[in-house]
């Protein structure tokens, strides 16, 4: 029925055309589903240390603990099974990306509309602030933050959104300006509805599809950020291991044949990282207006 | 003639570009970087009367859209008044201003960006009369369905997006959300410029429709000469921000004074004009932005005179219901 | 001078292969324009016309391809030619005059380099003498102090005097068939006065075919010789100027020229086509018009009418006027 025709099914139908992203976008809801319901199907928990037994160490993939688990990718140093390691891991890198990108994003919206909307010294004061930020490199400002702040998740999320706000403000900013011109709006006008009602029910929705690109490439970059600040152990502490981390576990002894403990993890890091990337392409041209029909 | 519903007065619109921070600092050290200031409607005077329709002519860079926009009020003008029923809109607060903000209501030139295309059909119809009380929740569907029915769509399609609808029936949504706030005076900007031959003559006929059973005033604003003739009573002509010259429609049409209406009225290609030859009006229109001294129209001007590049022709009347700014008119 | 005509398009099918089927955006157009004339091709959107004009210059891409028929160009297949081969004779015997005149121009490279380029591109020219021709095409179309005017970017330029250069490029390689696609659409009336002005003269100077694709029935009529009505991909009625103007055959002409303003009384009801023009994914069978028309009957539901008619035709069961 053509009155079931939204603008949502139109952008599936889209993006469907492309079967590289239909399949990272498959893989990628495969790799987010498994590490949310790690706690169920992965063998073991990594953090409960009672479950883990020194001995099991190192155990090179595909062979048993002596409790009869079979390690597929391997154990770690403390006899952690690498696949549980991996889903746990994935959990928590998804958990501080999601978060901090959520929280970014309304930031950054919020900035962005600001600037927009009443335009003159805010605009400029907003937009200039935007600039001095990112002329920074992220990861400069992560590690300055975190040496200040200390360790822990929550403080990482914080970093994160310092770092990630100013991308959201400067998109929302440029659509808000792009369609605050259009006719639309000045019909709204018109129709003397109230500025913010103008403002949130009719500029934002149309402001959403850059945010919605911006928003996953900036998912997979704050994964890779966290992963590296967890690597250069200034982020997530040690007993809640994230990809970051285990991988620079594994690097102590990656030259001496025992390479599962940091590649698995890089490879599960890398899997990720390109299924959004992908995703966040084809959102991109899918939901670019001057490449629509 | 019935009093003026709306009426302006003297009413200008000057646009700013101001320098950002690089452009201040440049001219500090001495670049030839100035603010620039584009005067889209320059003094203009017009005034609307109950039931007429007032066709607004003129090329692009001449103030229509933009006069249209303050008549609307989206746009505040930078000087003049704006009078609805005799009273300045400057001077109405609450109730009353929304009550003159909802009498008078535009329809715009471009059938995809006018409606939001995020909203259904029936919210972009419904939005405003719902949110100012013209109807409630339970007498939204009914309401909805006759404002629909009204402007020739079926209200089965309701809860379609605009996307699925052509551009005739795109302009029919258009219409409908503005009469759905039961506006007295609508501004139609350019409305049937972008639609097919075909279906613009079915919105024309539609805007005919309306306005004998409405009682609605329109202010129709065109560079189609032909359309413009069809449907006013009265033309205004606007050259770069001016108006050069109005009065009644045949009146103009059969005998025009000003040499910008005439040339004008020259250029308009015609089904029963065969294998004419054009003469074509010198020179282009110039940039709102540097117009020339005196009358604007002077560069192109076959009549032109020494007094014409320094003093700018006053619109004063020149026979009955006939106004018009030139020089020539002085002469003799 | 023979009297064969430039360009003869013959039974011209060109379609889309989109997800939702084929679309024949042309679907079985026939006609010729010879030295000097002018051919107003009219059509509201979706006709067809703009189409018909990027196929005779070889441009359609895919999703589209020519399905069916000839494209005669001085005798020669265009629809056959190799890609190097219409390149050459792009812009040196064809040429065509876009909408936005930003199709023609390269907004980066001043006029004068873009205009040389395209001189010494179709022909072993040197440098002055193609600036020469250069000056000549600019001052041709009527660009004040063309000298100048060179060595000026696009962006410097005004709406109408951007397409005068487009036109001027056009010119260039003195062509012998120009396809103009709605160039004064986007342009103020007294603007499209003057370049109205400046193509009729040159057609008269050069003799050189010229394919004009508008909507608007009255430019044609005031510049043309002889017009084709394009409806849903097919060539419904044509003639000459004062045949189909004054004489309409077809439903949907005569429906045409009554919803122009200036043909009414005014103040009244003006003349209307019902309806919309029907998707071309999914047409009505038989005469793609007769939803729309008040003389449609059994017979127009059944087939499509045949063209008849050679010079004057028209496609329909019930003629409004006869057509030798």
């Amino acid at each position: 029925m053509a009155d079931l025709d939204t603008p949502f099914r139109r952008f599936v139908a889209d993006f469907r055309e492309d079967k590289v992203a239909v399949g990272a976008a498959v893989l990628f809801v495969a790799i987010f589903a498994a590490a949310m319901a790690c706690a169920y199907i992965s063998p073991q928990n990594p953090y409960d240390l009672r479950q883990l037994d020194i001995m099991d160490g190192k155990m090179p993939p595909g062979k048993a603990s002596m409790d009869g688990l079979v390690f597929w990718l391997g154990s770690d140093g403390q006899g952690r099974d690498m696949v549980s390691a991996i889903l746990y891991g994935l959990r928590t890198s998804f958990l501080v990306a999601v978060t901090s990108g959520f929280i970014a994003a309304a930031v950054g919206t919020a900035v962005g509309l600001a600037a927009a909307y009443y335009g003159g010294w805010v605009d400029t004061l907003l937009m200039r602030t935007v600039d001095i930020k990112l002329s920074f490199p992220a990861i400069l400002i992560a590690l300055v933050l975190l040496a200040v702040f200390g360790q822990g998740t929550g403080k990482i999320v914080v970093a994160l959104v310092v770092i990630q706000w100013a991308y959201y403000a400067r998109t929302v900013r440029a659509s808000a300006l792009v369609e605050r011109r259009k006719e639309y709006v000045e019909a709204a006008q018109c129709l003397a509805l109230p500025q913010r009602r103008i403002l949130f029910r009719h500029i934002l929705p149309n402001c959403l599809p850059p945010l919605i690109v911006v928003g996953t490439i900036q998912i997979a970059n704050s994964i890779a950020l966290e992963a590296t600040l967890s690597f250069l152990g200034v982020g997530l502490p040690i007993t809640e291991p994230s990809l970051g981390l285990l991988i620079a576990n594994g690097f102590e002894y990656i030259l001496s044949g025992v390479y599962w403990i940091s590649f698995f993890p890089g490879v599960a890091l890398l899997v990720t990282i390109v299924s959004i990337n992908l995703v966040g392409d084809r959102l991109r041209d899918v939901l670019n207006p001057r490449l629509q029909k | 003639m019935a009093a003026p519903i709306v009426e302006l007065k003297d009413v200008s619109k000057r646009f700013v570009k101001s320098l950002d921070m690089a452009g201040k600092l440049a001219a500090k050290l001495g670049a030839n970087v100035r603010e620039e200031t584009v005067h889209a409607v320059d003094r203009v005077s017009l005034s609307v009367a109950e039931g007429e329709v007032v066709g607004l002519v003129g090329e692009s860079g001449c103030g229509k859209s933009t006069l249209g926009r303050i008549v609307a009020g989206i746009l505040p003008q930078t000087q003049g008044e704006v009078l609805y029923r005799g009273q300045p809109l400057s001077a109405l607060s609450g109730q009353a201003r929304v009550k003159a903000a909802l009498a008078v209501q535009m329809i715009f030139q471009d059938p995809y960006a006018s409606l939001n295309p995020r909203m259904r059909v029936a919210d972009i119809i419904g939005e405003a009369p719902l949110y100012h009380g013209l109807t409630d929740k339970a007498g939204e569907v009914a309401y909805l369905d006759e404002t629909m029915r009204r402007v020739g769509l079926d209200p089965a399609y309701k809860k379609r997006y605009p996307h699925q609808f052509s551009g005739g029936q795109r302009q029919r949504i258009g219409i409908a959300r503005a009469l759905a706030v039961k506006p007295e005076f609508v501004v139609c900007d350019e409305s049937v410029a972008a639609l097919d031959v075909s279906i613009q003559a079915q919105i024309l006929n539609l805007f005919m429709e309306l306005r004998a059973a409405l009682n609605l005033t329109y202010l129709f604003i065109s560079h189609d000469l032909g359309v413009v003739r069809h449907l006013s009573d009265r033309v205004v002509i606007m050259y770069l921000g001016r108006v050069v010259e109005e009065g009644a429609t045949d009146d103009l049409f059969a005998n025009p004074n000003h040499p910008y209406t005439i040339a004008l009225l020259g250029e308009i290609p015609r089904l029963d004009t065969r294998k004419r030859v054009f003469v074509p009006v010198k020179g282009e229109i110039p940039s709102p932005l540097h117009p020339p001294t005196g009358c604007h129209f002077h560069p192109r001007c076959p009549h032109a005179m020494a007094r014409c590049s320094v003093e700018a022709p006053v619109l004063r009347e020149i026979a009955p219901g006939r106004r018009a700014a030139c020089h020539l008119n002085d002469a003799g | 001078m023979t009297n064969e005509a430039t360009l003869r398009v013959e039974n011209l099918q060109t379609h889309f292969d989109t997800k939702a089927g084929t679309v024949r955006a042309v679907d079985g157009v026939s006609f010729d324009v010879r030295q000097g004339q002018i051919l107003g091709l009219v059509g509201e959107s979706g006709s067809g016309k703009s189409v018909t004009g990027f196929s005779i210059m070889g441009l359609v891409d895919p999703p589209g391809r020519i399905a069916g028929g000839r494209v005669l160009f001085q005798g020669r297949d265009i629809a056959k030619m190799g890609e190097e081969e219409l390149r050459q004779l792009r812009g040196n015997r064809i040429a065509m005059i876009f909408q936005d005149p930003m199709m023609t121009l390269n907004p980066v490279l001043k006029v004068e380099t873009q205009m040389i380029e395209a001189v010494q591109a179709h022909g072993n020219v040197d440098r002055k003498t193609a600036w020469t021709r250069a000056r000549d095409a600019l001052g041709q179309v009527g660009i004040p102090s063309p000298e100048e005017r060179l060595n000026s970017y696009p962006h410097q330029f005004s709406g109408g005097m951007r397409q005068r250069v487009a036109i001027a490029i056009a010119l260039l390689n003195k062509p012998d068939l120009i396809v103009a696609d709605e160039p004064t659409t986007a342009l103020d009336v007294t603007i499209q006065g003057q370049i109205l002005y400046e193509v009729q003269k040159l057609a008269r100077e050069t003799r050189t075919a010229l394919i004009w694709i508008t909507h608007d029935l009255s430019v044609v009529a005031s510049l043309a010789d002889e017009i084709c009505v394009m409806y849903a991909g097919r060539i419904v009625e044509r003639g000459s100027v004062d045949q189909v103007l004054d004489a309409p055959a077809h439903p949907y002409t005569a429906g045409l020229i009554g919803s122009v303003p200036s043909r009414n009384v005014k103040g009244t009801k003006l003349v209307q086509i019902p309806g919309v023009m029907p998707s071309m994914l999914n047409l009505p069978s038989g005469c793609a018009f007769r939803l729309r028309c008040t003389h449609a009957d059994a017979t127009c539901e059944a087939s499509a009418p045949p063209a008849s008619g050679d010079a004057r035709q028209v496609r329909c069961f019930h003629p409004l006027t006869a057509v030798a």
